[in-house]
């Protein structure tokens, strides 16, 4: 037991290594805030387009919106990390992190609202219409505020997955929480400062889980 | 325009790298197997748990999903990958990878369950027991066909997931699809077998991608 606890619970480790942690949840709350205000933003924005109907732009957006969420984001940063120096585009680790974790969300976003949006019954639409809001107006006071309470939970879900996916960015030197963790455990011998890298990641998420939760159930309830 | 094609669409390049990445890809619908089948497996003993009339049973499950739910899955395969050898414990990296994903995997199915298994009216269980079923013969010719029917969409995307997933083993080198299109990778000095794997991806999983709209569209419709 002395030595599990000296393994993975080792006071002179945490406390020379505790500096390293909270730099890298700077890091990494920094980069999940970048990403979900713009991967929520783009989502929205690609979703109020798509109800327009304009049918090229349409496609392009399904494919996207596809494309993004059959693509494993890993593959898609090492493509943007170690192809485009060569093609004399220099993206910095963290940027090349923001942009493919924004993209993915939007994609998925976007992909939510829309569903929403479709759930709202077309007499709404014609209602608005007739009331002479125009298009635009309808979407935004009409069908918007019922299609945000609707994918309110999805949305939660999927911005807690794809925010835990900054733990990604250790694989393109990103000094984020997980990457100062392997960095300290391999400098000091000792698995402690991946334990301290596991609660620093419960300490940031479980609250969300435990708030998806609440509003999953939350609206469940006012199903039935 | 053409840098941008030799760097990213070299045809020469991807037909040297195919077999590499032919045999990572057989790697990782390995992975795939392993992981969406005991995923699907554990998830349910999670989600029945959840559902228990014992109140620790359903404690020690809701604790489990949430846990594994805020651990980012990569983090917690490199504490086991890397970590556990530490405590004496040594894994191969494939045994890593599974029992890592299916920690996570096992919480996110367990919900998707759970949901399903809620939406199956109280009466259906009442019902077949009172014809004599017992309750794992209710559980499993009544109310989990029902119950999966539901969240087909859920489970569905669930396991889009999952195959996302296994290309974080490229992180502990278990040579999969995308551990071995970077290899291949920073042989030539170019990104086009990264996006060929990223094309295997997309015939892999834009077909379910697809479907799961499909259901999701049906569902609301």
């Amino acid at each position: 037991m002395d030595r599990f606890l000296e393994t993975f619970f080792n006071p002179v480790v945490m406390a020379q290594y505790t500096p390293d942690i909270i730099a890298g949840i700077w890091v990494t709350l920094t980069i999940a805030a970048a990403v979900i205000v713009a991967g929520i933003a783009a989502g929205l924005a690609l979703a109020c387009l798509r109800s327009y109907g304009i049918r090229a732009l349409n496609f392009l957006i399904i494919c996207y919106a596809d494309i993004f969420r059959a693509l494993p984001p890993l593959v898609v940063i090492l493509i943007l990390y170690f192809g485009f120096p060569s093609i004399g585009i220099q993206l910095s680790g963290p940027m090349v992190l923001f942009i493919v974790l924004a993209a993915t969300l939007a994609a998925f976003a976007e992909e939510i609202f829309w569903a929403g949006f479709s759930s709202v019954e077309k007499g709404q639409w014609e209602a608005g219409i007739a009331t002479g809001l125009g298009f635009t107006r309808t979407l935004a006071y009409v069908a918007l505020p019922q299609a945000v309470r609707l994918a309110l939970p999805p949305l939660v879900n999927r911005v807690l997955a794809i925010t835990k996916m900054t733990a990604l960015g250790s694989a393109i030197g990103v000094s984020e929480i997980l990457s100062s963790a392997t960095t300290a455990q391999s400098f000091s011998g000792s698995a402690t400062p991946l334990t301290m890298s596991v609660v620093a990641y419960l300490v940031i998420f479980l609250p969300m889980v435990v708030i998806a939760r609440w509003l999953e159930s939350r609206t469940a309830w006012k199903k039935r | 325009m053409d840098i941008f094609i030799d760097q990213f669409f070299n045809i020469d390049i991807m037909r040297k790298s195919l077999p590499l990445l032919f045999k990572g890809l057989w790697m990782t619908l390995q992975l795939c197997s392993a992981v969406i089948l005991l995923g699907l497996i554990g998830g349910l003993f999670v989600a029945l748990g959840n559902m228990s009339e014992r109140r620790w049973l359903r404690w020690i499950s809701i604790a489990y999903t949430d846990l594994f739910r805020a651990l980012p899955p990569l983090v917690l395969l490199i504490f086991i990958y890397a970590g556990l050898p530490f405590a004496g414990i040594n894994i191969s990296p494939f045994a890593a990878v599974v029992i890592a994903f299916l920690l996570n995997n096992s919480s996110y199915y367990a919900e998707v369950y759970r949901a399903g298994l809620i939406s199956v009216a109280k009466g259906q269980w009442e019902a077949a027991q009172s014809t004599g079923l017992s309750p794992v013969q209710t559980l499993i010719h009544v109310v989990l066909p029902q119950a999966v029917r539901n969240v087909l969409p859920d489970l569905l995307s669930n396991t889009v997931e999952v195959v996302k997933l296994t290309s974080l083993a490229s992180v502990i080198s278990l040579s999969e699809l995308l551990y071995n299109a970077g290899m291949a990778r920073s042989v030539t000095y170019n990104a086009s077998p990264l996006v060929l794997a990223a094309l295997f991806y997309l015939v892999l999983l834009w077909p379910l991608v697809r479907l799961v709209s499909h259901f999701q569209r049906r569902l609301a419709a």
